[in-house]
């Protein structure tokens, strides 16, 4: 049984409109390369130039956020739900940038 | 996307969104909106002339905000909040479509924080309150090119048509 990454639905545009997508994989890395290797739309979405994750995407094995496990080689086994969970956030405040720009 | 993009959602589910930015005041609120989008179904491109079919919300999910620092100006989500709601749409059978909060005393239009903070094909619905009451709202999408915000019409229905 493969381990099921589960793609959220603002990357599903990039990923052939799937929900979901299964592989064979050991480390939350791997299964990510693979997805990635399948999707080439979703890297920039996922990763940084220097192939980090980008700070806005967080990624679970289970319930377990991967950032309090061994990050990209958290070790998975069969079964293994992985989810990309976007980082939400906002709110009114300009930022100084936008603020120099309007002037 | 050649038309602009459309949000379709009851007046009911208007109302719940334009009350939680009024109980949150001065604080901004937040949640999430569930509902369908055909773009994601079978994968079948409308009919040549057929209009496209908007995105419908279905139903709304009242999040706390958890920037507790700056919430009049800032709202954050933790990623189990994301989780829940990811959670809760797929019980209902809906997608998560995006996320509503609100603008205390300012306008419903992004700010740039907004924008660096944004997802691409989200729905996000800002309600502007002023002095505890609401009064404007609008919906926006991201640029396929991050650089700005597009607006999405919402149409509010009686019934919706699902």
């Amino acid at each position: 049984m493969p381990v099921k990454v589960m793609i959220p639905t603002p990357l599903r545009p990039y990923a052939g409109k799937r929900d979901s997508a299964e592989f064979h994989a050991s480390t939350v890395g791997d299964a990510l390369g693979q997805l990635i290797a399948q999707f080439s739309e979703l890297r920039r979405h996922l990763f940084t130039e220097e192939g980090k994750l980008r700070s806005f995407v967080n990624v679970y094995v289970n319930d377990e956020d991967i950032r309090y496990l061994a990050k990209e080689n958290t070790q998975i086994k069969d079964g293994d739900t992985i989810s990309i969970v976007p980082s939400i956030a906002g709110g009114l405040l300009e930022s100084l940038r936008f603020r120099d720009r309007a002037r | 996307m050649n038309a602009a993009p459309q949000l379709w959602m009851s007046r009911h589910l208007a109302e719940r969104i334009r009350s939680h930015g009024a109980e949150s005041y001065p604080h901004e609120c937040c949640g999430a909106l569930l509902g369908r989008d055909r773009s994601l179904g079978a994968g079948t491109a409308p009919a040549p002339g057929a209009a496209e079919v908007p995105r419908e919300v279905l139903g709304v999910f009242p999040l706390v905000n958890r920037r507790e620092d700056s919430p009049r100006n800032r709202f954050s989500l933790s990623p189990d909040d994301v989780r829940a709601a990811d959670k809760a749409a797929r019980e209902q059978n809906l997608e998560l479509l995006g996320w509503y909060h609100s603008h205390p005393d300012h306008p419903a239009r992004p700010s740039e924080y907004d924008r660096e903070n944004a997802w691409p094909w989200y729905s996000y619905i800002i309600v502007s309150v002023r002095g505890g009451a609401p009064e404007n709202m609008s919906s926006w999408r991201l640029a396929d090119d991050r650089l700005e915000f597009l607006p999405e019409a919402i149409e509010l229905r009686k019934h919706t048509g699902v």
